[in-house]
């Protein structure tokens, strides 16, 4: 890892989105799209701390966990858009994206859902004595939900190879954390389930990297699992869709500013030379350009792929 | 001179425990797992031994977590294994429906046909001694109602070690449903590996007069109440689906397309049920060829009580569907058989 290639990976992701964002009010992009802005860092920290043959799974804002984990920018894309070389062949849409080449095993609408089977493929790890690791990434609003409750028991209980990401940006859709929980002690909870648990403060990509790069070193030398980690952070655009939503009044722009000002793309920006940053952005320009002319020229799936992929009749 | 295997006589549970351990042989990453597989019960006795044979890697109880262990065998399956995920109830498997339906059913679909999912989900209906309301629920219609999922309900020896065979051996989820009665059933079973192939029905008596579909449980009732009714000389056919998703509905129409007459007993309730959807595919194939008459059966429309008194009331039996059978065949009079001891429901002592 160096602060180039940090860097590469942040101001790919925010670029992304950003274009995303600009593209969406012409209704190319047929699905409602989850934006990632200000929460690049935490996927960008971890998955550089992981190597090819290690998984992730994923929430529905998984656009950063699956550029960060080196997913297929132009699938992606004409996946957003509907298109037949889309990433789920225009069945999965932004909430769904996979690449299996990169070990990005998928994504979830359904809040929680991911973190079993995250566990699941732990397990199946473990067995077929593997030395890959697992990341399941989820929200603070997925530990509402029982099946995370669940989830981290059986994964301490079998000591798998899994580590847990909560990226708590502090929201489920327009409602606070602690309107949800009494307590906010996410990390905590964790921790008395059995596992090492702690909580990385203000977005900061490279404690992120630092720290999960520990606990893959551990696990990757056949220490026990799992680990749990809290990575503090914020969205700035709205829960779904391209807009900011400060208008709302469930959340101040007051609020979002520290989180602004502790943005992590200039700031790993700064740390790179401005001889290689410029060739590395315009680089970046460019794939995204290209990735959505890929999108815009691709072809829709014919109505016939309706019936298809529902059963491998293999 | 040995005999040959069709005439060797296994138990449905001992004909679940061969399947599983003829599997779990000759294939590495099919592993058991459900509240309660490694404990000296063995779920009726169905994973007895595989423990001892198998490690406690491949067989193993779990926490009391339906939704996450769903959730785990799932992924599991996305890293290649081949998990066999028990219920000792059907009941239970609502904790899990998230995960069956959101995520089992749907990721081959939703990710393009890029992932499998080979998962056998094992649950079992119970029937008698107070199972009561969440101990005696058929479910299985939930589970048709989902493209992406196959249902299977095999009611002998014979069909559970094939069918449990073939499920596992298929890359898509199946649940797979039990029946705690047919767990006492006795037939053939052949002590080599073989399969029941996905949708395909079976004709388990012949006749021309009326179609008597019996699922699950039922099938049992079903040939009962076809013996009442040859003794007044009405034939019925009588078909066992086996697998409900595939459903093999042409094995169905062929038979009304002869009988002119069908009623489906079902082992749950009517309404949005595995006997409506049977009904009317039916229906919608015959409705132009011929006129047909059509009766479904299955639980009272209440929930399912634990006094015997009532229960008995809950459930069709084989005189009350022969009675029905006998007025669509001969409209306008009635008949109820007297119950004969050889055609008497088997009794269940409890406790489970």
């Amino acid at each position: 890892m160096t602060n180039e290639s940090l860097y590469q990976s942040l101001y790919r992701i925010r670029r992304v989105e950003e274009a995303v964002a600009k593209v969406y009010p012409t209704d190319k992009i047929k699905s409602p799209v989850h934006l990632s802005i200000g929460q690049e860092a935490v996927a960008v920290g971890v998955c550089a701390a992981l190597e090819l043959q290690d998984i992730v799974f994923g929430t529905y804002r998984s656009h950063a966990l699956y550029l960060a984990k080196g997913g297929d920018l132009k699938a992606m894309i004409a996946e957003m858009y509907g298109k037949d070389t889309g990433a789920a062949r225009g069945k999965g849409g932004s909430m769904h994206l996979i690449d299996l080449n990169k070990g990005i095993m998928g994504t979830s609408a359904v809040v929680g859902t991911t973190i079993a089977n995250a566990v699941g493929y732990a397990y199946a790890l473990k067995y077929q004595r593997s030395n890959a690791v697992v990341v399941s990434f989820m929200g603070d609003g997925a530990v509402d939900e029982g099946v995370f409750h669940e989830s981290l028991n059986f994964a301490a209980l079998k000591k798998l190879p899994v580590i847990f990401i909560c990226e708590n940006n502090q929201y489920a859709i327009h409602t606070h954390q602690l309107q949800r929980q009494a307590v906010g002690n996410i990390y905590e909870r964790a921790r008395v389930y059995g596992m090492p648990s702690e909580r990385i403060e203000g977005n900061d990509v490279l404690k992120i990297y630092e720290r999960v790069s520990a606990a893959v070193a551990a696990l990757r030398a056949g220490g026990p699992g799992p680990y749990f980690f809290e990575c503090m952070t914020y969205r700035w655009k709205e829960h779904v869709g391209p807009n900011e939503d400060y208008q709302l009044g469930y959340r101040s722009r007051t609020e979002a500013q520290p989180w602004m000002e502790m943005d992590q793309v200039p700031r790993i920006g700064a740390l790179v030379d401005a001889a290689v940053r410029a060739p590395m952005e315009a680089a970046i320009e460019a794939e995204i350009t290209e990735a959505f002319a890929f999108a815009e020229s691709s072809p829709f799936p014919a109505p016939a792929e309706l019936y298809t992929a529902v059963y491998d009749e293999a | 001179m040995t005999k040959p295997d069709q005439e060797r006589i296994l138990s449905y549970t001992d004909a679940l425990r061969e399947a599983t351990d003829q599997e779990m042989g000759r294939d590495p990453s099919v592993i058991t797992f459900g509240l309660d597989v490694d404990d000296p019960k063995a779920i009726q006795g169905t994973t007895k031994g595989l423990l001892q044979k198998y490690g406690p890697e491949r067989v193993f109880g779990t926490p009391l977590a339906e939704d996450a262990m769903t959730g785990a065998a799932i992924g599991m399956a996305l890293a290649g294994l081949r998990p066999i995920h028990v219920h000792i109830r059907m009941d239970f498997v609502l904790l899990a429906m998230n995960q069956l339906v959101n995520v089992a059913a749907k990721s081959r679909y939703m990710y393009g046909g890029k992932v499998n999912v080979p998962l056998v989900v094992r649950s079992m209906i119970g029937k008698s001694w107070g199972q009561g309301a969440q101990h005696s629920q058929g479910l299985y219609s939930y589970f048709m109602h989902v493209p992406g999922l196959r249902v299977v309900a095999p009611t002998t020896p014979y069909d559970a070690k094939g069918c449990l065979i073939e499920a596992i051996r298929d890359n898509n989820p199946v649940m797979y449903v039990e029946h705690r009665i047919l767990h006492f059933q006795k037939g053939p079973v052949p002590e080599a590996s073989y399969t029941v192939p996905m949708g395909k029905a079976r004709i388990t008596a012949h006749g021309d007069d009326v179609t008597l579909v019996g699922i699950s449980y039922m099938q049992l009732e079903c040939l009962r109440a076809q013996r009442y009714l040859a003794t007044v000389g009405i034939q019925a056919e009588v078909i066992d689906p086996i697998w409900l998703s595939p459903l093999d509905i042409d094995t169905i129409v062929n038979s009304v397309r002869k009988t002119g007459r069908l009623i489906v007993v079902d082992n749950g309730w009517t309404t949005c049920g595995a006997s409506a959807e049977i009904a009317a595919q039916v229906c919608e194939r015959l409705q132009d060829e011929k006129p047909i008459k059509v009766h479904r059966m299955g639980f009272a429309p209440v929930t399912c009580p634990t006094t015997p008194a009532l229960e008995a009331h809950f459930y069709p039996n084989s005189r009350d569907i022969a009675s029905a059978a006998h007025r669509i065949v001969r409209p306008g009079t009635t008949w109820m058989p007297e119950e004969r001891a050889d055609l008497q429901s088997i009794d269940f002592k409890g406790p489970f």
